[in-house]
């Protein structure tokens, strides 16, 4: 194993912190795992259940296929193997969001087994971090507690809902790794179509399991901080909770293994149970349903199908497209804005593309608070513009005023040069006469550039000027280096 | 007894299809027994408003030549069956007043083959149970009564309501539910046929959950060709129950054909248990006599792990039902006594709505789930399953079918066995081993006791074989000729 540096500096020394992570992703599918039931976000409570998700008497599942084929697709992505046979069991609990009194889920014989996936680190390394497993389970309705003085209501349309839980191995020693980790599941997930990793509707949420210990040392007891719905939050939840278990540690205390909430408000994680209050599962093979059995001819078409996925673009967009690692590595790492990009690459110059989508465009979306998906510039637009740039009919400076406006207004490209007369001069004589007046009226600054060649940029800034910034550059400095016989 | 409640189903079919009877006649008439039958309490919920309209609208259509194949004939409903708008409760305090929108699939299936709905029949709460004695409606009396004692007697369980309406002659049959020989030991008790099919030849969607991989629906009639009529509507695939089973459903009644000469029946030694009585053995040796002697050839065979089934049975059944009765939790459906805060609430409601064998049962089922239990209870158990069934397995490589009595005893007093469950328990020694390995088994009047009580003999079939059960079934039947009926007192003041 190599040396670890993100090791945390305690009173007594220096403390490792080891990070596993349990991810639940809603599986993108029209039906739920075990009902014909809607899934659709936000829908009014109660609209989307049917009688197997309110668990009336005698009412049975049936499994989707179209979320087991989610599941297998999501595993290959994961390069993960598959088990051609796997269990539901039921997970046994009382709860009021939970219908059943039991989710199905899978325990030990999962459809996806053992996999491996490699996180971008700022530092410009890459790491290995390897899955555990991969299983298809229920999820619980929602208990609502501001409705009513003294009762709770309960919301089932999230009842049934399929959930893929990923389980990383415990591969990860800081939060960078967890949230690199995080978000290149959420990529591959993206890519693939099987989750839409949208952790504002919950649809993507993780568990994390995180311990410390001395350098080289066993591991430590861990805590599961449960349900942490950002990014952001899980690097706070791991600052926070590593830092609190060095400190019992250092005052001599030891960690109980329990589960933990975080609180982003307060920004600390708090105990939610202990393990002596842990419930007992009672996990066993669910009688209703048969084991799932997957045939192989089926995952080798789910393989042939799968899309290409983040790090195979990376890949091809530096390969093929002459980017840079870097600028492969941001493009690839969101799917819509790699969606984009290739949109506005296609049939243009790659690399001027790229330039356009990681500056200008995605400067102005940060600068307006805006996701890709609302932007008011389409692909088509930027491609456009990136088109008249090329062919000479703006300069990349006037570009960038065009793109402002489009960025405003959402007008075409091609409009806005139009009616505002922004077309570059490519006319040689339009451009030498500007230069003549300019020569004729400076006779100083000639002399000058004559001992100094870097004089040249006056005359360049003097011409555009003049020509309202419209004249081509290169021929600009073409004939300003003969006329002034530098 | 009327003219028209003497009928078997099949002779009642005949009528109607000569249209020398209609189905409101042959519903009124069935109406008219089951409202006289209080003391049996056999119905707990009698529907003569459905029963009528449906009749009316079987005879529109036996009269417009469309008739269904049980077009027009009055059956009665185990209430562990969904039916949609009359209310159904597993005969427990927790389902309240519930009144299922939908309708169980095997009650759909022979409504649409044009059968009429009575009402819906009594049985053990949940189906758990032998004697029909845990029903929140209170105990379903056997129409039977000894010849040396005028107590009542249980109609056996769970699906007592089934057997004791059809022994009373309330209903031309009836549905119910074998989980561990709900079907077959009542009908032993009550001098009935109850056939339960091959797991998964019914569907369970809409079927009140116990035992998820045991629980299958059948029949109970007074004659094996009603089974069979039954059955054939009965079953079938079902896309909403996974576990039933896609192939096609045989035309019953085109397996008696009354021949079956060279068929090989095997004798298991195991169920030869300690403390047999004697006119259990004789009736078990008499009915080899009939079979051999219409020349069927009887096989000694052994079935080594039978011993061990009626404990695995109670775990596997306890463990499945403890989580499918946790949906019973007073928050969408059925009771609910409120409490301080949620866990009050599901103590409150759970402890009220459940009864004594219900609460055993999810206790001993929780219990063998549990961590530090499971492997050695719950996992042995299923290894002991696996067994049983290869035991079958291996009998069937040298018999067509088995021979053994339906239950160890003729029926017994309400409130002999109540307070004593492994005595109870023992009621199903002989049917367990069947579900446990998923086959079909059929239960036939076969003698009376030396107290005038009825007792049955039961064959066990291949898995899917119900042709061959039926074709034997049916040989049986004849040689033993039953024909006693209990005396009718219960219509008395």
């Amino acid at each position: 194993m190599s040396e670890n540096k993100n090791l945390i500096e305690g009173a007594t020394g220096s403390w490792e912190i080891v990070m596993g992570l349990e991810i639940h992703a809603q599986v993108a599918s029209n039906a739920k795992l075990f009902s014909g039931a809607p899934t659709e976000f936000g829908a009014e409570q109660n609209s989307q259940v049917s009688l197997v998700d309110a668990a009336l008497p005698g009412m049975l599942p049936v499994i989707n296929e179209e979320c087991v084929q989610q599941a297998v697709r999501t595993g290959l992505g994961l390069g993960a193997e598959i088990h051609l046979r796997s269990v539901f069991d039921r997970k046994n609990y009382f709860y009021p969001d939970l219908p059943q009194g039991y989710q199905i889920s899978q325990f030990k014989d999962p459809i996806v087994g053992e996999g491996e996936i490699e996180i971008d680190l700022k530092d410009g390394s890459v790491k290995r971090v390897g899955i555990e497993r991969l299983h298809l389970e229920q999820d619980a309705g929602k208990s609502v507690h501001d409705q009513h003085p003294s009762m709770s209501f309960v919301d089932l349309n999230r009842s049934g809902v399929a959930l893929m839980e990923i389980v990383s191995k415990p591969d990860m020693r800081c939060a960078e790794e967890a949230q690199a980790y995080v978000k290149k599941i959420r990529s591959i997930l993206r890519y693939l179509g099987t989750c839409d990793g949208n952790m504002e509707e919950g649809s993507l949420r993780a568990d994390v399991n995180v311990s410390v210990r001395r350098p080289g040392e066993d591991l430590g007891t861990r805590c599961e901080i449960k349900n942490v719905n950002s990014i952001r939050f899980i690097g706070q939840a791991i600052e926070y909770e590593a830092r609190r278990q060095i400190d019992v540690l250092e005052d001599g205390g030891s960690i109980d293994q329990e589960t933990r909430l975080f609180d982003p408000r307060a920004g600390e994680t708090r105990s939610m149970r202990s393990k002596e209050e842990a419930h007992d599962y009672r996990y066993f093979p669910d009688p209703d349903l048969l084991p799932l059995v997957i045939k192989q001819e089926l995952v080798d078409k789910l393989r042939d199908e799968l899309p290409e996925l983040p790090d195979e673009k990376k890949a091809r967009f530096v390969r093929e497209y002459g980017l840079s690692p870097y600028d492969a590595g941001v493009l690839v790492s969101e799917k819509a804005s790699c969606d984009f990009f290739e949109a506005v690459a296609d049939g243009r110059d790659p690399k001027l593309a790229a330039n356009w989508v990681t500056g200008e465009f995605f400067g102005a979306l940060n600068k307006a608070g805006l996701q890709i998906e609302s932007s008011p510039v389409s692909a088509k637009q930027l491609g456009d513009l990136i088109e008249l740039i090329s062919d000479d009919t703006i300069s990349g400076r006037i570009a960038k005023e065009v793109f402002e406006i489009m960025f405003e207004t959402g007008d075409d490209p091609a409009k806005i040069v139009e009616e505002k007369g922004l077309r570059q001069v490519t006319d040689l004589g339009a451009i030498e006469a500007a230069i003549d007046e300019i020569i004729a009226a400076n006779p100083d600054k000639v002399e000058q550039a004559k001992e100094k060649p870097k004089m040249v940029g006056w005359f360049v800034g003097q011409v555009m000027k003049s020509t309202g910034g419209k004249a081509n550059p290169k021929s600009v400095n073409e004939l300003l280096a003969e006329k002034l016989g530098l | 007894m009327t003219e028209l409640t003497k009928l078997t189903l099949a002779e009642a079919r005949t009528k109607l299809a000569a249209k020398e009877i209609t189905s409101v006649e042959l519903t009124e008439a069935h109406l008219a027994a089951a409202k006289a039958s209080d003391k049996l309490n056999a119905y707990v919920t009698l529907t003569p408003e459905v029963a009528l309209e449906m009749a009316a609208a079987s005879d529109a259509r036996i009269a417009k030549g469309e008739a269904g194949p049980l077009e027009g004939l009055p059956l009665g409903v185990k209430d562990l069956f969904c039916t949609n708008g009359v209310r159904t409760t597993a005969c427990s305090n927790i389902l309240d007043d519930f009144t299922p929108t939908y309708e169980s699939t095997v009650t759909a299936n022979l409504w649409a083959d044009g059968a009429v709905m009575l009402g819906k029949l009594n049985n053990d709460e949940f189906a758990m149970g032998s004697s029909n004695e845990t029903s929140r409606f209170g105990p379903c009396v056997n129409p039977w009564k000894a010849s040396d004692s005028d107590a009542n007697l249980v109609p056996g369980g769970s699906s007592g309501g089934s057997s004791a309406a059809v022994a009373a002659h309330l209903a031309l049959g009836a549905t119910a539910t074998d989980t561990g020989g709900s079907i077959r030991q009542p009908a032993s008790f009550t001098g009935t046929v109850g056939m339960k099919p091959t797991y998964g030849r019914c569907s369970r969607w809409g079927t009140v959950a116990f035992a998820s991989s045991l629980d299958q629906a059948g029949p109970i009639t007074r004659s094996v060709r009603d089974a069979a009529i039954m059955l054939k509507s009965m079953a079938g695939h079902d896309e909403k129950d996974t576990t039933s089973v896609d192939i096609d459903v045989p035309d019953y009644e085109a397996a008696f054909t009354g021949d079956i000469r060279g068929l090989k029946i095997g004798i298991p030694k195991e169920y030869r248990v300690e403390g047999m009585s004697d006119e259990i053995e004789k009736l078990w040796t008499q009915g080899i006599a009939w079979l051999k002697s219409a020349g069927a050839e009887i096989v000694d065979v052994s079935l080594p792990h039978t011993k061990y089934a009626l404990p695995a049975y109670y775990i596997v059944a306890p463990a499945e039902a403890s989580s499918n009765l946790a949906r019973y939790d007073g928050v969408r459906y059925g009771l609910r006594v409120h409490g301080d805060d949620i866990t009050d609430m599901y103590e409150k409601t759970r402890a009220e709505g459940f009864g004594d064998e219900v609460r055993r049962r999810v206790l001993i089922g929780t219990y063998v789930l549990s961590a530090g239990y499971y492997d050695a209870y719950y996992i042995k158990a299923q290894k002991i399953r696996t067994l049983i069934a290869q035991d079958f397995k291996q009998a069937y490589e040298k018999v067509d079918l088995l021979l053994t009595p339906t239950a160890p005893s003729p029926a017994f007093a309400i409130g002999e066995k109540v307070n004593d469950p492994l005595s109870m328990y023992l009621n199903d020694v002989f049917t367990v081993p069947v579900n446990l390995a998923g086959l079909p088994g059929i239960s036939l009047p076969a003698g009376l006791s030396s107290n005038g009580l009825p007792l049955g003999l039961q064959l066990i079939g291949r898995t899917f074989d119900e042709e061959t059960l039926l074709r034997a079934a049916g040989v049986l039947e004849e040689a033993a000729g039953f024909s006693a009926e209990p005396s009718i007192w219960w219509t008395e003041a």
